[in-house]
């Protein structure tokens, strides 16, 4: 269906301009134009559509056409602010309408109660700046619930123990069992844990005009051809646009926000496909660009009023960043599973969601799944197990037998809040726009690390007590490279140590909006995606009582 | 049986013509099919090479076919790994010409150097072959897999020998998506051989594991697994 969107002039003040259309920017597109608002979408990649998805795995991971490419935009990373960067790849995010929601995994856990309160729970953690949000579990719930219907989440409620309370079911069953899925229930309730379907946003029964999924099994870095998966791209963008109200942007690459005299944003400044700079003017702007280039943009906004970069009174625009605790190990089975078909994973478990830090000896805690999600060369890069020969026959004969007989647990977990941790500015490197390039800083907190091993030592007796015939946890190794961008610009009543207020209203400027994983206060047990599209719609809801208050004045 | 008017259509079009089913049904006839096509249909006269002389392409290949060998089922030969990545120095692997054109005499000098009076790479024996491709593995002693990271795998090929650059080309010119525009994975014989079905689209049971799953049901007890999550 052709959708004729409308043009705004550049120098005429929309009601809003929001910087990225990705999970958060897309929700929020779609609720403030569908509520009457002007609203215009920068967006730094290309408009693509479900024409433009492959199983082109150069195409996807070598070539970067869904996300953000390390020639244009390089990075530099080091442990420690002493540390001088180096250039090295330091984070994935989507570039594209639709953001980084295009090519995630589509695991949808919503936070449970203790993700909101932990600090006050379990007291101060040494050298972590972890606090409690300002809003609790039961502030987001409805958000949630509105996400699992109006995005599509795909779920059994009630099937898992550990669940916080809901107030409805979730609007379609799970999709299909894997084979890894009832290998791995089987094992988990030998061992006496509690496995659960999952929840996805994949829809496993056609809706609102997107089919159901298929089971192609390119999930993970890879675009749904159908729709199934519930990005913004498949879910919220079309409503957008269908509102008459929304113009998306593409390849438009914002890099300042414009400030007047008061102290009052007055817009978005970008370079176009052509590197040609237009002002966007609006009546209040919403950053939604990512956990990495929303505290960059807010930097790269330096000005005299703003010396430290804007909002950033608090000296926390970049900081606090978390991209959750990983262990993945693997096993490898007699019988063939074929899990190479479907969607990424059909079964987790919660049972270790809060740990006692008392009996285990350190803060976290955290879930596991089945998943298998490496494409055939990725796992002929990296899936075999250590030691099998590199090259020849053998070689050759495991990738025959291997394929169709292995599959991941996957550990996610919390990771604490570490005032260091960072994305910044480089002083050296720059873009393709001459821009400074990001700073990635990151030294995992020790009890982050801890947690990751006690995890792979869970998954691998979970592979015991599925009788796995190899197994073995890939290397756990501090972090230096991160797709879950979490906490940069933390949201917090005190102006002293947030960002934003629980409105998602910047504390220093008040037409100024923040909304997407940069808002996360703590990190949940991985899996921020299906929260960062909850606050999406919160924030939509408090933005709008603003405005209608007359609250916003440009 | 193969015949020869299905011989001829596997020549012209490869795997994907025949369908599946056929194809697994005559898999030894293919793979005599694919051999006999190498011989009499690879490098054809008026072969025209993107990156490669006709001599590095011998050289690429026989290098190739060591890494993933043609030993009764297809391998990089018969995947057409040499057109793959003669097309991706020319696109995606850029960057790495100047590493394949430095690297194959470096290699050539290696062959030289254990057998000497050895004129190329591709004329060696395969026992000589594989001699050579272990002297040259430098990682292949403490191989430790690294997960792909999220699937964003990047080899820092600038830093890499060529044996390292090449194996990765390697495995992704034999086990591209056959439907890619890339030249790799010739017939899907990748996928083939791995047992990664033809298509995109599957529907369940997945495999006999979930066949005859009876679906989920809650579990009896909670309690014992929280107790026994706090005694972890």
């Amino acid at each position: 269906m052709k959708i004729d969107q409308p043009k705004y002039k550049t120098s005429d003040a929309v009601d809003f301009v929001i910087v990225g259309s990705g999970a958060a920017g897309g929700i929020l597109a779609k609720e403030l134009s569908t509520n009457g608002f002007s609203v215009v979408v920068l967006e730094q990649g290309p408009y693509l559509h479900e024409k433009d998805f492959s199983h082109d795995e150069i195409k996807v991971l070598q070539e970067d056409q869904l996300t953000n490419h390390p020639k244009l935009q390089p990075n530099t990373f080091r442990k420690t602010p002493q540390d001088k960067a180096k250039p090295q790849r330091a984070l994935v995010y989507g570039r594209a309408v639709g953001g980084t929601s295009n090519h995630f995994t589509a695991n949808f856990w919503r936070f449970h109660e203790i993700d909101f309160k932990e600090r006050s729970k379990i007291g101060q953690v040494a050298g972590s700046t972890l606090t409690d949000w300002p809003i609790s579990y039961a502030d987001l719930e409805p958000y949630y619930t509105k996400v699992e219907w109006e995005v599509g989440v795909s779920g059994l409620a009630g099937a898992s123990p550990f669940d916080p309370p809901r107030s409805k079911p979730y609007p379609m069953p799970p999709l299909p069992v894997k084979s890894n899925g009832v290998i791995f229930e089987r094992a988990a309730r030998k061992l006496g844990w509690n496995p659960f379907p999952a929840p996805m946003a994949i829809l496993s029964q056609p809706r609102a005009g997107r089919s159901a999924c298929i089971n192609c099994g390119f999930c993970l870095a890879f675009g749904c051809e159908v729709g199934a998966k519930s990005s913004s791209l498949a879910s919220m963008i079309p409503l957008a646009e269908r509102s008459g109200k929304c113009e998306i942007r593409p390849n438009s690459y914002v890099h300042k926000i414009e400030i007047d005299q008061r102290g009052r944003a007055t817009g978005a400044v970008y370079f176009d496909e052509k590197k040609n700079v237009h002002l966007q003017r609006a009546k209040a702007v919403i950053l939604s660009a990512n956990g990495a280039e929303t505290p960059r943009l807010l930097l790269l906004s330096a000005s005299g009023k703003f010396p430290d970069g804007l909002a950033n009174s608090s000296g926390y625009v970049g900081k606090n960043l978390m991209f959750n605790t990983g262990a993945v190990s693997v096993g490898v089975f007699e019988e063939q599973t074929n899990d190479y078909k479907g969607y990424a994973v059909s079964r987790i478990l919660h049972d270790f969601y809060e740990l006692d830090a008392q009996k285990v000896g350190f803060y976290g805690g955290g879930g596991l799944d089945a998943r298998f999600d490496l494409t055939p060369i990725g796992f002929g890069i990296g899936g075999l197990p250590p030691g099998t020969p590199r090259w020849g026959k053998d070689f050759k004969a495991a990738l025959a037998h291997n394929w169709t007989r292995t599959f991941e647990i996957f550990g996610h977990g919390t990771s604490l809040p570490v005032e260091n941790n960072s994305f910044s500015v480089d002083p050296d490197v720059k873009d393709a726009w001459g821009l400074p390039a990001l700073r990635l800083t990151y030294k995992d907190h020790a009890d982050d690390l801890k947690l990751a091993h006690w995890l792979a030592a869970r998954s691998m007796e979970l592979l015991d007590a599925a009788n796995a015939k190899q197994k073995w946890t890939f290397p756990i190794d501090e972090q230096q490279f991160g797709v879950h961008l979490l906490g940069t610009c933390r949201m917090g009543e005190d102006p002293k140590s947030s960002v934003i207020n629980p409105d998602h209203q910047t504390h220093d400027v008040k037409n100024l909006f923040l909304c997407d994983g940069s808002s996360l206060v703590t990190s949940g047990r991985g899996q921020p995606t299906m929260t960062i599209m909850a606050l999406a719609f919160r924030a939509s809801d408090r933005i709008m009582a603003l405005a209608k208050r007359g609250e916003l004045g440009a | 049986m193969i015949t020869e008017l299905d011989r001829r259509k596997f020549l012209t079009h490869g795997i994907a013509a025949l369908g599946a089913t056929w194809t697994a049904a005559h898999w030894p006839a293919v793979v005599a099919a694919a051999e006999h096509a190498h011989h009499i249909a690879l490098f054809p006269e008026d072969q025209k090479w993107e990156f490669f002389t006709p001599a590095e392409a011998k050289e690429i290949e026989a290098l190739a076919s060591c890494i993933i060998p043609s030993d009764g089922t297809p391998g990089a030969r018969e995947a057409g790994v040499v057109y793959f990545i003669d097309r991706a120095l020319v696109t995606f692997a850029i960057d790495d010409q100047k590493k394949y054109r430095e690297g194959l005499p470096e290699i050539r000098e290696q062959l030289h150097e254990l057998f000497p009076g050895s004129t190329s790479f591709s004329a060696a024996t395969p026992e000589q072959q594989e001699a050579v491709l272990a002297s040259i593995d430098e990682a292949g002693a403490k191989n430790v897999p690294h997960r792909p990271r999220g699937n964003f795998n990047r080899p820092n090929s600038a830093a890499q020998p060529l044996f390292e650059v090449l194996r990765v080309h390697t495995i992704a010119g034999f086990l591209i998506d056959p439907e890619a525009d890339r030249k790799g994975n010739r017939g899907g014989v990748g996928w083939a051989l791995i047992g990664r079905e033809p298509g995109h689209s599957f529907q369940p049971p997945f495999s006999a594991v979930d066949r005859d799953y009876p679906g989920w049901h809650p579990a009896p007890s909670v309690t014992a697994a929280r107790k026994d999550a706090d005694q972890k």
